[in-house]
């Protein structure tokens, strides 16, 4: 019992880890729910710049005082908006008007964060995250936001899917298709942005794809895997926590460590059988 | 199925369309009618515009000129089925079976709706009229080509489409699958909808087809398949080469 608690109630007697806690969960349920439409729509590549490009609005946000997520999830919003419109409409390949796009703002991000100084604006935590560090406000806006996304997908969910398998015949009938694209890259945009808190933006697309593609490998029906994927984040975004916590660890990184560790042994397991 | 309700008396007309796609145009002046009970084949090489048609008929590319009516079809947008080709789907994307036909109740429920207990016994029902009942639970990938486009005929008929729009259906689909597939499209013929099957395969259409549709961004030729392969069409659709393939019984 006392290892019990030492080791996994212990660290929760204090109020960062709570938020931290908290956090966590929230991150590690949202990213497999969006990464399961991530894998199998081939987005990966978009999910991993949508995380670079919000950085001039964080520091924007900073450099004017208020809450880094006001100017991150508009910033993710529009610039997602923005890519899904290049994606069809650019003359040049897709991958490549996203890369432009997402590299130029990555940089105008670092350049503005220059501007920061005086400030306790941390490159380290934004690339790598700092889940410890998150305020109360962060949790709220963290909970609401998530709420909002997993609502949406759960709403629309026979939209977004019969889209995502059979665009031209979900057009025929009648739906959105277009709408409905950019309104998953606008949900990934926040989700993403929420991320960004636990694990950073280097890191975000560990938590976006990997739990996801793992779920992928153990259950074999759309909905099923949004779920074991999330069980797979949690597990993931917490035990990272602890990691991070007993052994003095950078959390984003233990979480998507731990991710990684996960994906490869359902991997060797099912290779092995 | 309840096929008196769906009453079936739609007919599809095409009035001297033509539509343009990147600045060329992909169908010139295309006039054809086709009425209820019709299976008709949409014939014509590569690029010929049998996709750019299909497009056109469902409304998703802007007719330049000209005009597409479907008369008597219910007007809630289900009316019209369309099966995708084969590149156009998400193949990674794992639903199974009876996922696809239930995405066919969509168009029946309103925004935010779960599918009740009668779609769920009309997407059984549709599964066992392609034969696919035990596969009601495998995933779209698992299955052979000829099984996924019988597939998505269920999914038609879960739809209660009236037209159904089949792109290139026989590609990627063996010989006795074919048949297979033909004869449930007889079927549906028979109960007075509308099939438009695409296809650049020219084996066998007089036993498959009601009505061929000989297309190269124009009509060159339109009616019972005994009769509109003459060299001359077969030249318009292939060039030289065309005139060997009606010589040789292509189309017969």
């Amino acid at each position: 019992m006392d290892v019990i608690s030492d080791v996994l109630v212990a660290p929760f007697q204090y109020g960062f880890m709570v938020r931290a806690l908290i956090v966590s969960l929230l991150v590690g349920i949202m990213c497999p729910m969006l990464g399961a439409y991530v894998v199998t729509k081939g987005l990966g590549f978009m999910g991993d710049a949508l995380s670079h490009a919000v950085l001039p609005g964080m520091v924007a946000a900073f450099l004017i005082g208020i809450n880094p997520f006001l100017g991150a999830i508009p910033m993710g919003i529009a610039v997602a908006l923005l890519s899904g419109y290049l994606i069809k409409r650019a003359g040049v390949s897709a991958d490549t008007s996203v890369g432009i796009l997402f590299a130029g703002l990555f940089a105008l991000g670092v350049v503005m964060l220059s501007f920061t100084r005086g400030l306790r604006v941390s490159l380290e935590d934004i690339l790598l995250g700092q889940v410890l560090g998150v305020t109360t406000r962060d949790v709220v806006v963290t909970a609401v936001m998530a709420g909002a996304v997993l609502a949406v997908l759960y709403l629309l969910h026979k939209e977004f899917v019969f889209a995502s398998f059979d665009p031209a015949g979900a057009s025929v009938i009648g739906l959105p298709t277009q709408a409905l694209d950019y309104l998953l890259l606008a949900l990934l945009a926040v989700v993403i942005v929420l991320a960004i808190q636990a694990v950073g933006i280097v890191l975000v697309l560990a938590m976006l794809i990997t739990p996801a593609a793992t779920s992928f490998l153990l259950v074999r029906n759309f909905p099923k895997a949004m779920f074991t994927g999330s069980l797979l984040g949690v597990i993931s975004a917490v035990a990272g926590l602890y990691l991070s916590y007993h052994y003095n660890l950078p959390s984003g990184p233990s979480m998507a460590l731990l991710a990684t560790v996960i994906f490869a042994v359902v991997v060797a397991v099912k290779k092995a059988r | 199925m309840n096929s008196a309700q769906y009453s079936h008396q739609a007919s599809v007309s095409l009035q001297d369309v033509t539509v343009e796609l990147d600045g060329h145009t992909a169908l010139n002046n295309v006039t054809f009618d086709v009425d209820a009970g019709t299976l008709m084949g949409v014939v014509g090489p590569n690029g010929a515009g049998k996709s750019t048609l299909f497009n056109a008929i469902a409304g998703l590319l802007p007719v330049r000129q000209g005009k597409v009516t479907l008369h008597r079809v219910d007007q809630s947008g289900g009316a019209l089925a369309y099966v995708p080709q084969r590149e156009s789907v998400n193949w990674r994307f794992p639903v199974t079976v009876t996922d696809v036909v239930m995405m066919g109740r969509r168009c029946r429920l309103k925004w935010f709706r779960r599918p009740g207990k009668r779609d769920r016994e009309l997407v059984k029902e549709c599964i066992c009229r392609v034969g696919l009942w035990d596969h009601r639970s495998a995933l779209m990938t698992e299955l052979s080509g000829g099984q996924r486009q019988r597939v998505f005929v269920a999914r038609a008929l879960a739809q209660e489409a009236s037209v159904l729009l089949l792109d290139e259906a026989f590609s990627g689909v063996d010989a006795g699958a074919q048949e297979g597939l033909v004869e449930v499209l007889r079927t549906l013929r028979d109960e007075g909808r509308i099939v438009l099957l695409a296809t650049h395969d020219l084996t066998n259409l007089a036993g498959r087809f009601d009505e061929v549709l000989c297309l190269n961004c124009q009509v060159c030729a339109c009616g019972p398949p005994d009769q509109v392969f003459t060299p001359q069409v077969m030249e318009k659709l292939y060039g030289a080469h065309g005139v060997r393939l009606a010589t040789d019984g292509g189309g017969s």
